[in-house]
């Protein structure tokens, strides 16, 4: 057992750090550019029943410390992520992926999370409830405690895997979310996703993004994420992913002092290619630095 | 841009992938940041440019106090120096046209997939307008070397913008401006003197209303290159996604030049 190593909901992972989905594809354009064995693992792209070409061009729009997208998660559909993706996958990770599923119905989380499920490749199934219900007057899953434990009950019910529910921050109480999803059996949390943001271009006088709104992230989001983080972590019994705008090794400590048992990193895979590398290359001497002797129970004091 | 909106037949929605890439991360140093016009600059930066295996490629360039990076075509590469030339629109170029010699950036080289030159046949044609001209060098100084008699036009709005003419004739294209005021050259677009012209293949680059116009004007078969708000600008983010006849792309990774037979316009 290494000196980074940590365990997520039963599955022992040599580090902390877990690129987060959507910042990462499936992996190859970092594989080419070093040894993704080197992460705890990582979650891939967001993955839907039907394949989706997502959203309008500009997707993306930039902030102060951050960034706004509105993708609209491009997929080619679970199929090809099975027969195509993970086969690809397999030559360059050895080790167990995330699957990172999103639905707009509970009947497609729980197709999609059935197939994945029975991969082998998959170690972890996220699930990502802040997609909004077509059957629900297009209000978000995450949005309510009810929402999120339906569709965590019905996944629940057809796989074997770790679930992970991923929660949204844009509700009014994320901590009953959290307790909802426990209650309905998920196997862990991880948290936040993207804020709701928008901006304008005061020249053209038009939202920057075709979709008006998207995903804020960056580390300009960072103490949103390190305090909702800490919430959940504290009022829920199972395992918390922790991310929002990590991108050093010190704040991979933070969050874990938050009462994360591991963390995930988006938006900083995109300005710097290597930052999960760079961010697990650094852990120890950040360790060393603070005397931390483990990443495991990493509690605030 | 690019359709996204109409489109049927298509299996995937998934790139279709370039499978290789080139990408490399370093840190490069100013050797001299001057301005061409009033607002459009030229940038040496000498550094590792083996990434930088084509003409049409772009860069992504880290500015301190900006979250994303920013993409900016190769204008010339030789010797370990690559020249950029840019136009300050916002924030990003702001800060670089501000920048001296000295000063170290940190650059992600060798993005996207460039011109292919082995199409153009013995009298290629090569039209930039405004700062799409930058990218039109390096393809021509390219184009030159392999023997092919290249003509060149050069599109801006006015006379003050003009950039880069002498050094084109340099290489030896005939070389043609056209300025939408007449203050220069040949009043009009860069279409109206590709009306007259004969050319065995075309390539193109600059604001979208002008490729869709040399789209529409082009008698034979030809190259584009596409710009769009990227996030990452290598593949990772699907920001910069568009649909094309065979398929869905990333402009970044297996864009930035397009094949005139795959474009899909926006209706």
């Amino acid at each position: 057992m290494g000196k980074l190593s940590v365990d997520l909901c039963g599955l022992e992972l040599d580090n902390p750090v877990i690129p987060a989905s959507g910042t990462f594809g499936f992996g190859y354009e970092f594989a080419e550019l070093y040894d993704i064995n080197m992460l705890g693992t990582f979650s891939f792209k967001g993955t839907t029943k039907e394949a989706r070409f997502g959203n309008p061009t500009p997707r993306i729009a930039e902030t102060p410390n951050g960034m706004i997208n509105a993708v609209g998660l491009q997929n080619p559909g679970v199929e090809r992520v099975i027969s195509e993706e993970l086969p690809k996958l397999a030559k360059c990770f050895d080790k167990k992926v995330m699957a990172n599923v999103s639905g707009f119905s509970v009947e497609e989380y729980v197709y999609t999370c059935e197939k994945l499920d029975k991969c082998p490749q998959v170690g972890w199934i996220e699930v990502n409830i802040s997609c909004p219900n077509v059957h629900g007057g297009g209000m978000a899953f995450g949005t309510t405690p009810e929402g999120a434990a339906e569709v965590t009950r019905a996944v629940k019910a057809v796989t074997t895997k770790p679930i992970i529910i991923k929660l949204s921050p844009n509700v009014t109480d994320i901590v009953a979310i959290a307790k909802a999803c426990e209650a309905a059996g998920a196997d862990g949390i991880s948290l936040i996703n993207t804020l709701l943001g928008m901006r304008i271009d005061i020249r053209t006088r038009k939202p920057v993004i075709a979709n008006k709104m998207g995903g804020f992230s960056g580390s300009a989001i960072f103490p949103v994420a390190v305090r909702m983080v800490y919430q959940v972590s504290h009022a829920v019994s199972i395992p918390v992913v922790g991310m929002g705008g990590v991108s050093s090794a010190e704040d991979v400590i933070e969050m874990l002092m938050a009462g994360a048992v591991a963390v995930e990193v988006g938006a900083a895979n995109l300005v710097d290619p290597y930052a999960c590398k760079n961010i697990i290359e650094d852990l120890p001497r950040v360790m060393e630095k603070y005397r931390i002797e483990s990443l495991r129970d990493l509690k605030i004091q | 841009m690019l359709s996204i909106c109409t489109g049927q037949g298509f299996e995937s929605f998934y790139p279709v992938r370039k499978e290789e890439t080139n990408m490399k991360q370093s840190i490069f140093t100013i050797k001299e940041n001057v301005a061409l016009t009033s607002n459009v600059y030229r940038m040496l930066l000498e550094g590792d440019t083996s990434a930088v295996t084509n003409c049409g490629q772009f860069v992504n360039i880290k500015l301190d106090g900006l979250f994303l990076r920013r993409p900016i075509s190769v204008c010339d590469c030789e010797d370990g120096i690559l020249t950029l030339i840019y136009k300050v629109v916002g924030k990003g170029t702001e800060l670089m046209s501000s920048m001296g010699a000295g000063e170290k950036l940190d650059v992600l080289t060798g993005l996207g997939n460039g011109y292919d030159t082995s199409l153009s046949g013995n009298s290629p044609l090569l039209l930039g307008g405004g700062v799409g001209v930058p990218p039109m060098y390096m393809l021509c100084k390219k184009l030159i070397a392999e023997g092919k008699q290249v003509s060149v036009i050069l599109g801006f709005n006015t006379k003050d913008e003009i950039f880069y003419e002498d050094e084109f004739r340099a290489l030896g294209a005939k070389v043609t401006v056209t300025t939408v005021d007449g203050s220069y050259g040949v009043k009009g677009f860069v279409t109206d003197v590709m009306k007259e012209s004969d050319y065995s293949y075309f390539y193109t680059c600059g604001p979208e209303p002008m490729l869709k116009a040399v789209y529409r004007t082009s008698v034979t078969e030809g190259q584009f290159s596409f710009e769009e708000r990227m996030g990452c600008g290598f593949g990772a983010c699907m920001g910069c996604s568009c649909k094309t006849i065979t398929g869905y792309k990333r402009i970044c990774k297996e864009g930035p030049v397009m094949k005139k037979e795959e474009i899909l316009w926006e209706s």
